[in-house]
Formats: structure tokens, C-alpha cells, sequence
């Protein structure tokens, strides 16, 4: 019972990790169609900065808000500069232009830093929290929190506040919005400036567990891809619950389906994208999509 | 009076297929113009260069100032709100939200609740549905919105497309009240592209006709109305 209520715990934690790349995801599916696929090495670069930022001598929540707003400002200049341009090509055209980012971020982070890994450190401390026999990672447990604090946040602003309604608006519908006035390229960049922003929450979370190096995302991605196509691509609410169920999923059938282990982990997750891309195409609570021709 | 709107010899094309061949007419402020036509005369098209949605080539004038070739936002914020056909609302936003977004690009944000209440005043049905998501209301209460969502811009000059389209009669007749009550109370000038002829011309104070994209007739809707080969070819009697 312990072990069981323990791995639920930590699948949860990672499952936040998962869920806010899964977010990021789906924030620019969303307003642009286009899956982004340097999302997660978009979200290493960032942690990257926030490691250098630390061994400069900064403290870590100094380091780690700047990161944020580093990361906000260059997702901006990555939709600006990078993504507006060919704005009107083909959908696989951009596709293929994340995929080059993604390319990009990597080797020019193993050329900055080296392909080593390096420790990077929480902000939480090391002492395991007790309860009875349950022995909860402060990390674990501070992970979660700064996944919901960030999660919250993000709802509030798309829920409540002007900008945010605007924002919502231009990624459901860009011609009406245009026909409002409402500059829609602005806020297509805001929006990437914000998923990189929750990307670099993510990076900077999961780097303690995984130890930074630029490939630290590649594993961790395809669980957001899972959790983003469980929960259903246009859905935001989804991809965070479907990130933490596949963060549960993958724990349990870690430890109890014994032929799976450590090893077959990836296995599980690429199953249920096909899975769910066959039985359930628009996931868990997406809505299917209608186009009129 | 100077014309609120101005176009001539207006050009557009779609990728090799020229849509607009000259296109000219005049608005004058303060009233209702309606471009008339058959399906494919450029109706919409006319509407689109106005808008800055499609390319177009020749004289556009927005109240003495060219406005080819700015962007559709731009145009928007100079007080020209385009109502598209089928509407464009934002179907998973509440009513309310829609006329919110509607007045976005304005700067006086104290005023916009005072224009919604106006707004809902003339639509009241949009008033008792303002929680709901727009995806749920009737098509004409569809349309009600969209209207209502241009006119939270406070727009100088309205441009309906196909208000009409896809509504039962009644309901049309409701949304062509409003639209002449707006175009007096609000001073919003109209221009109003119709598939229904007969209706157009008894709101309209203009007319033109357009074929092929090029306007063969134009002048005071009474005058168009009364002709003999608009009535045979567009209004059939």
C-alpha cells in the first residue's frame, strides 16, 4: 500500500513536468496549428541559462524568475523571427522549421556547455518528508506546487483577465479577430512567449531528477506528447490531467507490470499515443473539430 | 457631401483569376448603400479589398484618407466594422465575451460597458443569452451577435455581408429593423451586399449593381428599384 501510494505521489510529479510541456503544447497548437516540436529543447536552453545564471552567483529564485522572463521574451522572438515568416506555408513546412529549432537548440547547447552532465540544484530541501511509513521527496512534493502555482496563474490570466480573453479569441478565430482590430501576430507571439515561459518552469523542475544536458527532454517530450494527445489537443485542461495521468500510468506499470521495468517505459507512452490517436482521435476531452470546406 | 467611402476603379484578384475589374462607388455618410448582384459578381470581394482581406489595386478612401493596402486590423481601428458572411462569431466564447472582443482595439475602456447596454438594447434576445457559449444560439441570433460585436467597435461605417443567408424571413425582417435603427441612432453608414434584392432596396437609400466584377448601374435605391431590367434580372416580376 505504501509503495503503491508512494509511486501514485511521484507519478504525479513528473506527471506536472509532462502536463506543462503538454500545456505549452497545446497553447500553440491551439492559435496556430502547429505542433512544436523544440518545445522541449526550447525549455533545456532556458534551464541552461538558469544554470548559469546560478553558477554566476545568483540565487536560485533570482535565477529562476529571470529564466522565466528570458524565455518569455526569446519564445517572442522565436515566433517573430523564425515562425512569422513562413506564417503562410504549409503546415509541414513549419513543422519541419520546429524540428530545425529543435536541431538547433540542441547542438548549440552541447557547444556552449558540453554534452556532460551536470547536477542542477532544488530549490527545496533534501530531507524526505515522513508521514507514517510514506516517504514523500520534498522535491516531489515542491514540484507539484510550483506546477499548480503556475497552472492556476495561467488560468486566471486566460480566464479573467482582457488580454487574455483577446488571446483566446485570435487562436479560436484570427479573421474575426483581425476584423475586430485585434493585432492577432502580436498575440500568436505572446502566446509562444508564454509556452516558452511555462516550458522553462518544466525544465527547471525535472533538471534536478534528470540531470541537465541537452538531451535531457528528448524522454521526457514524448510523455508530453502522449499526455497532450490523451487529453485531447484542444484542450488545455486536458493536456495538464493527461499529463498527470500518464505521469501515474507510467510509474504503476514501472513498478507492478514486471516484464515492462525501466526499460520498456517509452514503450508504454508511444503505445497509448497510438492507442488513443486510433480509438479516440480528439482524446479524453477534446472537442472533434469541424471544418467547413 | 464628401463620401464616407470612396473606391474606383477598384481591382482584386484570387491567384491568376482577376475578380474585380474596375470596381467604383461612392457612400455617402449617414445612409444605407447596398451593392446588389448575382452570386460571383464580386459582392464579397468588394467587401474583402475594403477590408484590406484580399490584395487589391486602383483608389479606396475612407473618409478622405487611402486606406489601400493597410492591414485588416488597421482598417478596423479607423472605424470600419465588416460583419463576414457567416458571421465569424466566436463560437466557444460567451455573448457577453464576444462583444468584449468586439471592443478590444478601443482605447476608452470606460465607455464599452455603456455601449454593450446600448447594444444590448437593441438586441434584447442577445441580453437574456449573455452567459451562453455563441455556438449555441439560433443562426439569427448568430447573426444578432455579429452585429452587435461590430458595432461594439463604434464604427463610422458597417459593412454587412449577406445578413440574410441561411434565415428564415421573420428573423430576417427583425435583423433589417435594427440595422435601419442603428444606421440612424448610432450615425453608422451602411454598406450592405444582399443576395435578397427586394429587401436590400427598401432599406438601402443607394444602390448598385454589379456583374462580373464591375458595376454596370448605380444610383438612389427607389430609381434602381423602379428600373425594368433590374426588376426581370434581380428581383423576378
Amino acid at each position: 500500500m505504501e509503495i503503491l501510494i508512494q509511486q501514485v505521489l511521484s507519478g504525479l510529479a513528473t506527471g506536472g513536468i509532462y502536463g506543462a510541456l503538454a500545456l505549452a503544447l497545446v497553447m500553440i497548437y491551439q492559435s496556430t496549428d502547429v505542433v512544436n516540436f523544440s518545445q522541449g529543447e526550447m525549455a533545456m536552453f532556458s534551464t541552461y541559462l538558469c544554470w548559469s545564471m546560478i553558477n554566476a552567483g545568483m540565487p536560485y529564485w533570482g535565477a529562476f524568475f529571470c529564466t522565466l522572463a528570458v524565455s518569455f521574451a526569446g519564445g517572442i522572438a522565436i515566433q517573430r523571427l523564425i515562425i512569422q515568416p513562413v506564417q503562410n506555408a504549409p503546415v509541414l513546412a513549419i513543422v519541419i522549421v520546429t524540428v530545425a529549432l529543435l536541431v538547433i537548440f540542441n547542438s548549440v547547447a552541447g557547444w556552449l556547455y558540453s554534452y556532460i552532465q551536470k547536477p542542477f540544484p532544488s530549490p527545496f530541501p533534501e530531507k524526505p518528508l515522513k508521514f507514517g511509513n510514506i516517504v514523500f521527496g520534498a522535491h516531489d512534493l515542491g514540484m507539484i506546487g510550483v506546477t499548480m502555482v503556475v497552472l492556476a496563474m495561467l488560468y486566471g490570466f486566460f480566464r479573467f483577465t482582457p488580454l487574455g480573453l483577446v488571446m483566446r479569441a485570435a487562436a479560436q478565430n484570427p479573421v474575426s479577430s483581425r476584423l475586430c482590430g485585434i493585432r492577432v501576430g502580436r498575440m500568436l507571439a505572446f502566446g509562444w512567449g508564454l509556452a516558452a515561459m511555462v516550458g522553462s518552469v518544466a525544465g527547471m523542475m525535472v533538471a534536478p531528477i534528470v540531470f541537465l544536458d541537452p538531451n535531457m527532454m528528448g524522454g521526457i517530450m514524448i510523455y508530453a506528447f502522449a499526455s497532450a494527445t490523451l487529453g485531447g489537443m484542444s484542450s488545455p485542461i486536458g493536456a495538464v490531467l493527461g499529463g498527470f495521468i500518464v505521469g501515474v500510468i507510467e510509474n504503476l506499470v514501472g513498478t507492478y507490470v514486471k516484464f515492462i521495468g525501466t526499460e520498456l517505459k517509452f514503450t508504454v507512452a508511444l503505445a497509448l499515443i497510438l492507442v488513443v490517436l486510433t480509438f479516440m482521435p480528439s482524446g479524453l476531452f477534446g472537442r472533434s473539430e469541424v471544418k467547413r470546406v | 457631401m464628401a463620401a464616407i467611402l470612396y473606391a474606383r476603379g477598384l481591382e482584386a484578384r484570387y491567384g491568376w483569376t482577376q475578380v474585380l475589374h474596375g470596381v467604383s462607388f461612392e457612400i455617402e455618410p449617414g445612409g444605407i448603400t447596398t451593392i446588389l448582384g448575382a452570386n460571383g459578381a464580386g459582392k464579397t470581394t468588394t467587401l474583402r479589398a475594403v477590408c484590406g482581406m484580399v490584395k487589391a489595386a486602383g483608389t479606396l478612401e475612407f473618409e478622405g484618407r487611402s486606406i489601400l493596402g493597410l492591414a485588416t486590423e488597421d482598417v478596423a481601428r479607423l472605424g470600419i466594422a465588416h460583419v463576414p458572411e457567416g458571421r465569424g462569431t466566436f463560437v466557444n466564447l460567451t455573448v457577453e465575451e464576444n462583444l468584449r472582443v468586439g471592443a478590444a482595439a478601443r482605447k476608452d475602456r470606460g465607455a464599452v460597458e455603456r455601449d454593450a447596454e446600448r447594444v444590448y438594447g437593441y438586441f434584447p434576445r442577445l441580453r437574456e443569452r449573455h452567459a451562453q457559449p455563441a455556438g449555441t444560439l439560433s443562426g439569427g441570433e448568430q447573426q444578432m451577435l455579429a452585429i452587435a460585436r461590430a458595432l461594439m467597435l463604434r464604427p463610422r461605417l458597417l459593412l454587412l455581408d449577406e445578413p440574410s443567408l441561411g434565415l428564415a424571413p421573420l428573423i430576417v425582417r427583425e435583423i433589417f429593423r435594427i440595422v435601419q435603427a442603428v444606421n440612424r441612432e448610432e450615425k453608422v453608414s451602411v454598406l450592405l451586399v444582399e443576395q435578397n434584392a427586394a429587401l436590400a432596396l427598401e432599406v438601402a437609400d443607394h444602390a448598385y449593381l454589379l456583374e462580373t466584377g464591375r458595376v454596370v448601374r448605380g444610383g438612389a435605391a427607389a430609381e434602381i428599384a423602379g428600373d425594368e431590367a433590374v426588376r426581370r434580372s434581380y428581383l423576378g416580376y
